[in-house]
């Protein structure tokens, strides 16, 4: 254990940790941008940047190893000045746009414009104009409000490991964009979007929808697969506008392309809500209770098992299902029916 | 007459670019012409390539050498190979007024020469040329006869510091990155030199790069590396040929691979190419590339001599740095440090460029004043114009400005006044050069060059550049001064890596020395140097004019009007203030003010 001071509280960490990392064991609030605790530190934003007794210079908290004994103050009039310039100096160059982003009331950015009390600012000129229509279907990229962070890149690699983008230009041109600056052709898991700090990305199929008014939150679990990662629904009374996953439940916060974006099938029209049952040979499917449907389904199977023996049946058991689940099934068929005819989706 | 002859040839890049190749191969022609060969005095007449002896300004630089008496022609070009052959060679009779004068001479004699003692006079393609001015000797001392903690002690009683910008104490690096334990440590030798106007690393390696090598092998042997790399960027190829076929030489002698000097110690080098990104040259960013990432810097700590190239110890130093190692091995710690300041110790290599008359690549012992580099090395300020700054330490340094001409140049005594050693640029800038449009300059490079990482950096500049470009064409607002000021100074307390934090040197220093030039083009429209064109109004005088038309050819949005053999005048309404009617007349009628 490392014990340091940080703003003259006394803190002790574990070998390894940031001086950002003991600040947040402090409670004490560093601003941050381009940090995400699940990610290497990349020391871009330079918000989380601090004073450290017996260094020359300011130094980013969240790359810099806590150390014994270490004096580290994270506020003082030199250091609010420097965060202050670096805000203003990305409002100069993003939209203003709040109004109708997506983002508006959820982007880091704002939060720090209004933490500031960037009004105006001091270091007008010229923007960037990288936007580009994206024909991918999935994630919608506004290029022009990309503060850099890094994020989309990090996770892509780090987390997803599928490297689908990167940085291309230099300077001020310096951007995020797929290789060739092809449209985006990947897993489409939308790791980036749920990181992005900014309203530089999100998912195509969220516009139009409303940001925070009359959006009920409910934390559930995706039904996709036995993973069961948590998800939280975003929905305005019957209807799901949005999928999100907190980043303090066992998946972290990752989904898988089905889970973030494969939920308009809850509101589809073509969704089964009852079994359906075709009562006569050639006849239409008719919708039944489950009592009805699966009283049939036992019926039906005893008298095969009666006419051709209990191999004659056989259960394929789905993916969507958890262990338990899965346990139960084979149970069913051995015990129960008493052939061991029984396999799973996963396996094909 | 059995005389010996040797024709020494500058064949670096200037010489190359001035006709080297050229005069060669007239040279070559010659001889066979004037039937030398036939005289079989071919045996002791070499045609040597040499490599850049500094005086750049004079190319292409020959030495005619016949029995011992050399002498030196500046400025020869291919069609007067035939008379130098015929005359000297042939005839015995030196040409007088094709050789070089004192200040050739003097040139040289104020340098103090270690890293540039032997180019110019060996065969960088020679190996065996190496060996004869005691090459391999200090690495075959080290691997043969000393413990690595020798070597680094020995470095470290030397005080040679970091030659690539930083100026830290090389041997207490090296021990650094001994002292982790690790079953691979790596050495790296940086000659990304990306810096506008230098060429001191790249010289280096194309004149002498067993010297390169021979460090970077006893650096190996002092941190313990069997491998090693030179980050060197593609732009160079001559440079990166001469490399190659040094480092083969090393390889078939024995003295790079497998076992070196009959030891168990084994060490090699892989040449790595650069695209030409100036911020690869930062440690950090130099081994992502080298790691196949985009060259962009990290933060530090972790320090590269803790964990650097694939997460391994690893040692990064200038083309320079190892260039000295060998000589403080051969000459012994206490003969290096007699040399310098108290705290700067060694040589620098400097490429002295701008409004001088001898441009080029000189070595002085640290600590000589700015007065002596300019008037006694650079023979003075071109044109009799005035002195008015120095910019030292390329894009990342400042400029210092006449009142600091008995400066010493070291480390401390650059810092001091706001400027930096670094790689060792030094431009000199006389009274027609705008202070103002120095800084731009330098910014538009460093805008460009940044890696866009971190936002001061990425933004920060590009806002100096819009606010000094403003400056510079007009468009200046009351309180511009202070805000480039404030924000220089955030971006050089906040950015991430070398290249954000001293890229506001030029904005900083300038604003402190030549306040008054800023002043001027915002509160009176106008560039005291005459420099900002937008600034500038362009008119004939009448009584100068012959009219003989050039500038009218010379304008392209045809702004100027008049009769042959009459005075032209200039519509100002027209004019782009481009400049071209004042570079084209050649009686000195075109005024700009
Ligand atoms: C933007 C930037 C560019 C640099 N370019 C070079 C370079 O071209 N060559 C070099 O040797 N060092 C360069 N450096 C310094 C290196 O990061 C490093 O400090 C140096 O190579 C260490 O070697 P030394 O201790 O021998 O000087 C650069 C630093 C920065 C911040
Ligand atoms: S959607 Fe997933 S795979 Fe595609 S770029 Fe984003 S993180 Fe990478
Ligand atoms: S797109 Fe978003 S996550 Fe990616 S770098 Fe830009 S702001 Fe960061
Ligand atoms: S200071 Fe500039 S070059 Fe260095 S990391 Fe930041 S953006 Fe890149």
């Amino acid at each position: 254990m490392i014990t340091l001071t940080i703003d003259n509280k006394t803190v002790e960490v574990v070998k390894g940790s940031t001086v950002l990392e003991a600040a947040k064991k402090l409670k004490i609030d560093i601003p941050t941008l381009c940090y995400d605790s699940r990610m290497k530190p990349h020391g871009a934003c330079r918000l989380c940047i601090v004073e450290i007794e017996g260094m020359r210079r300011p130094v980013t908290s969240c790359t810099t190893p806590a150390e014994q004994g270490m004096a580290v103050t994270t506020t003082s009039a030199h250091l609010e000045r420097l965060r202050k310039t670096t805000v203003e100096l990305l409002l100069s160059d993003h939209p203003n746009d709040c109004m109708v982003c997506i983002r508006a009331g959820s982007c880091t950015l704002q939060e720090l414009a209004y933490k500031y009390g960037i009004r105006e600012n001091r270091f007008g000129g010229a923007m960037r104009d990288h936007n580009r229509v994206d024909e991918n279907p999935f994630i919608m990229r506004e290029q022009n409000k990309c503060v850099l962070c890094g994020l989309c890149v990090r996770v892509c690699e780090e987390v997803q490991g599928v490297s689908a983008i990167g940085y291309a230009g230099r300077g001020f041109e310096a951007k995020i964009c797929s290789p060739f600056e092809h449209d985006l052709n990947c897993e489409f898991c939308g790791q980036c979007v749920s990181v992005c700090p900014t309203g530089a990305l999100s998912a195509k199929m969220w516009a139009g929808h409303p940001r925070h008014e009359g959006v009920e939150l409910t934390e559930t679990t995706c039904t996709y697969c036995g993973c069961g990662c948590n998800i939280t629904l975003h929905s305005l009374g019957n209807e799901i506008t949005r999928v999100s996953s907190r980043t303090d439940n066992h998946n972290r916060g990752w989904l898988c392309v089905k889970g973030r974006f494969g939920y308009e099938f809850i509101n589809s029209e073509d969704r089964l809500t009852t079994p359906l049952i075709r009562r006569e040979k050639g006849g239409a499917l008719e919708p039944a209770s489950w009592e009805e449907a699966i009283s049939l389904v036992v019926d039906k199977f005893s008298a095969i098992k009666e006419k051709h023996g209990a191999d004659a049946l056989g259960g394929l058991a789905s993916a969507r299902c958890t262990n338990e689940e899965n346990y139960m099934f084979q149970k069913l068929f051995r015990s129960a029916i008493g052939t061991n005819n029984v396999d799973h989706c996963a396996r094909y | 007459m059995n005389r010996e002859i040797t024709v020494n040839v500058c064949m670096g890049t200037g010489g190359i670019a001035a006709g080297g190749e050229q005069v060669m191969k007239a040279l070559k022609q010659e001889f066979e012409a004037a039937g030398i060969k036939n005289a079989k005095i071919m045996e002791n007449c070499k045609l040597h390539k040499v490599g850049c002896r500094g005086f750049c300004a004079r190319d292409v630089l020959v030495d005619v050498t016949i029995d011992g008496e050399t002498s030196t022609y500046q400025y020869i070009e291919e069609k007067m190979v035939k008379r130098l052959v015929q005359d000297h060679v042939v005839g015995g009779k030196p040409i007088t007024e094709w050789l070089v004068g004192d200040d050739y001479h003097t040139f040289h004699e104020k340098q103090t020469k270690i890293v540039l003692h032997d180019l110019g006079k060996i065969d960088p393609e020679s190996i065996d040329e190496y060996l004869g001015v005691d090459g391999y000797k200090a690495a075959q001392k080290v691997v043969a006869e000393m413990t690595p903690e020798e070597v680094i002690k020995t470095i470290k009683d030397s005080g040679l510091r970091g030659r690539g910008g930083g100026g830290f104490p090389a041997g207490v690096k090296w021990a650094f990155c001994a002292a982790n334990e690790s079953d691979q440590r790596y050495i790296i030798c940086n000659a990304d030199e990306g810096d506008p106007g230098a060429f001191m690393d790249r010289s280096v390696i194309e004149g002498n790069p067993h010297a390169v090598i021979e460090g970077m092998i006893i650096g190996a042997y002092a941190i313990g590396s069997s491998l090693g790399y030179v980050y060197i960027r593609a732009e160079y190829p001559l440079a990166v040929d001469r490399l190659h076929t040094a480092l083969n030489a090393a390889r078939e002698r024995g003295y790079l691979g497998e076992k070196l000097f009959g030891t168990d110690f084994n060490f090699d080098i892989k040449v790595k190419l650069g695209a030409g990104a100036f911020v690869c040259g930062e440690e950090t960013a130099l081994i992502a590339s080298i790691e196949g990432e985009r060259g962009m810097p990290r933060a530090k700590p972790p320090f590269p001599a803790n964990k650097g190239l694939w997460g391994k110890p690893t040692i990064i130093n200038n083309v320079e740095t190892f260039a000295n190692v060998p000589p403080i091995i051969n000459k012994g710690a206490d003969w290096f440090a007699s040399i310098g300041s108290e705290k700067s110790k060694g040589t620098k290599v400097i490429a002295l460029t701008g409004k001088i008359r001898n441009t080029g690549l000189i070595e002085i012992p640290m600590g000589m004043t700015l007065k002596e580099i300019i008037y006694d090395i650079g023979g003075g300020i071109e044109g009799d114009k005035l002195f008015k700054a120095v910019q030292t330490g390329g894009p990342s340094g400042g400029c210092i400005p006449q009142q600091y001409i008995d400066l010493p140049v070291h480390y401390e005594g650059l810092q001091s006044v706001g400027s930096m050693m670094g790689s060792g640029g030094m431009v000199v800038l006389d009274e027609t050069d705008c202070m103002v449009a120095i800084a731009k300059f330098f910014l538009t490079f460093t805008q460009e060059e940044s890696c866009g990482k971190c936002v001061p950096c990425r933004i920060g500049t590009k806002r100096l550049l819009e606010i000094l470009t403003r400056i510079t064409e007009g468009e200046g607002r009351k309180g511009d001064i202070e805000l480039l000021q404030q924000l220089a100074e955030d971006v050089r307390d906040s950015s991430l890596c070398g290249l954000g934090m001293s890229a506001p040197n030029p904005v900083i220093s300038t604003i402190k020395y030549f306040r008054h030039e800023y002043e001027a083009h915002i509160n009176q429209k106008k560039c005291p140097s005459k420099t900002c064109n937008k600034l500038l109004t362009f008119f004939i005088r009448e009584h100068q004019c012959v009219g003989c038309g050039m500038c009218i050819r010379a304008c392209a949005v045809n702004a100027i009007t008049g009769e042959k053999k009459q005075p032209h005048h200039i519509d100002q309404d027209k004019c782009i203030k481009c400049g071209s009617c004042f570079d084209a007349c050649k009686f000195n009628a075109v005024l700009k003010e």
